[in-house]
């Protein structure tokens, strides 16, 4: 993956087969603290902690005939090599909540991305799930407060 | 990139409303994007995009759009799956947005199979 969107894209496949009907995504930048934080939280049908634990083993997947399943090592790693982590709690019945921390100013940060398409064709493939999608910058400018930028998008 | 507000949300769900009835509907053609980890990886998003592009463009509301996972050949990705009414799912590999433009265009609206894009074509080598 290039970008932070396809990783998006990509851990929300999980959520899509995990039966959420609601997948909320938000990023936020904190220049202070020199962190990127993505969350992917959703409301499926989550794991057992045993289970939590084995998915970010590539070689663990739920896929039948299958040997690998590489969505959140990426991500895992891709965090990990920006000196941050990622996250993985899941209560069964409650939903899944995947954590990625990145630090910001990591010269191998992956960007953003196109988040706009990622959104753009979660909603129109996936028309029965909720989607809202937050980005939250918090600049380092002491002497004046930067809003925070909200975006929702929700589907009926 | 133009930072996504709260107004572009909404216009992209009332563009999108058009092309989501068609799943509840009985749809004319289906077109199934494999959007696994490998098929993400290796650019099925702007594939998929370029699908989306083409089904608001045509008008065609009664074309569905879906996604699957890994099909199990990360190697050919991006795939999709083109279906018709009645007729044999056909596999297609190594797509980009170019080559679905053609798919969708040639297979989807006027039922021609592309061929040269499909994953397999002619017989087994007997020998």
């Amino acid at each position: 993956m290039v970008d932070l969107s396809l990783h998006v894209l990509d851990i929300v496949e999980n959520s899509i087969v995990g039966q959420a009907s609601k997948i909320d995504v938000e990023i936020v930048e904190d220049e202070a603290d020199d962190r990127l934080t993505l969350t992917i939280r959703d409301n499926g049908k989550g794991m057992e902690q045993t289970e939590a634990r084995e998915c970010l083993d590539p070689f663990y997947t739920t896929k039948d005939r299958k040997r690998v399943g590489l969505g959140l090592p990426l991500l895992a790693q891709a965090a990990e090599q920006c000196g941050g982590h990622l996250d993985v709690a899941s209560v069964p019945g409650a939903g899944t909540t995947v954590t990625a921390v990145f630090q910001l100013s990591h010269v191998d940060r992956q960007p953003i991305g196109d988040m706009r398409t990622t959104l753009r064709v979660l909603t129109a493939t996936q028309p029965e799930i909720t989607f809202s999608y937050q980005y939250i910058a918090r600049k380092n400018e002491p002497q004046e407060s930067q809003p925070d930028e909200k975006a929702d998008a929700k589907r009926s | 990139m133009k930072k996504l507000m709260p107004n572009d949300l909404e216009r992209i769900r009332e563009e999108m409303r058009a092309v989501t009835n068609l799943r509840e509907g009985t749809g004319r053609a289906r077109i199934t994007m494999h959007m696994g980890t490998c098929g993400i990886a290796s650019g099925a998003r702007a594939v998929l995009n370029a699908f989306l592009t083409q089904i608001e463009g045509a008008g065609a509301s009664d074309v569905i759009l879906t996604t699957s996972g890994c099909a199990g050949l990360c190697s050919r990705e991006p795939m999709a799956t083109v279906e018709l009414r009645g007729e044999t799912p056909v596999k297609y590999v190594d797509l980009d947005e170019e080559k679905a433009a053609r798919v969708f265009r040639e297979h989807v609206q006027n039922g021609q199979i592309v061929a040269e894009f499909a994953l397999g074509a002619g017989s087994e080598r007997v020998s």
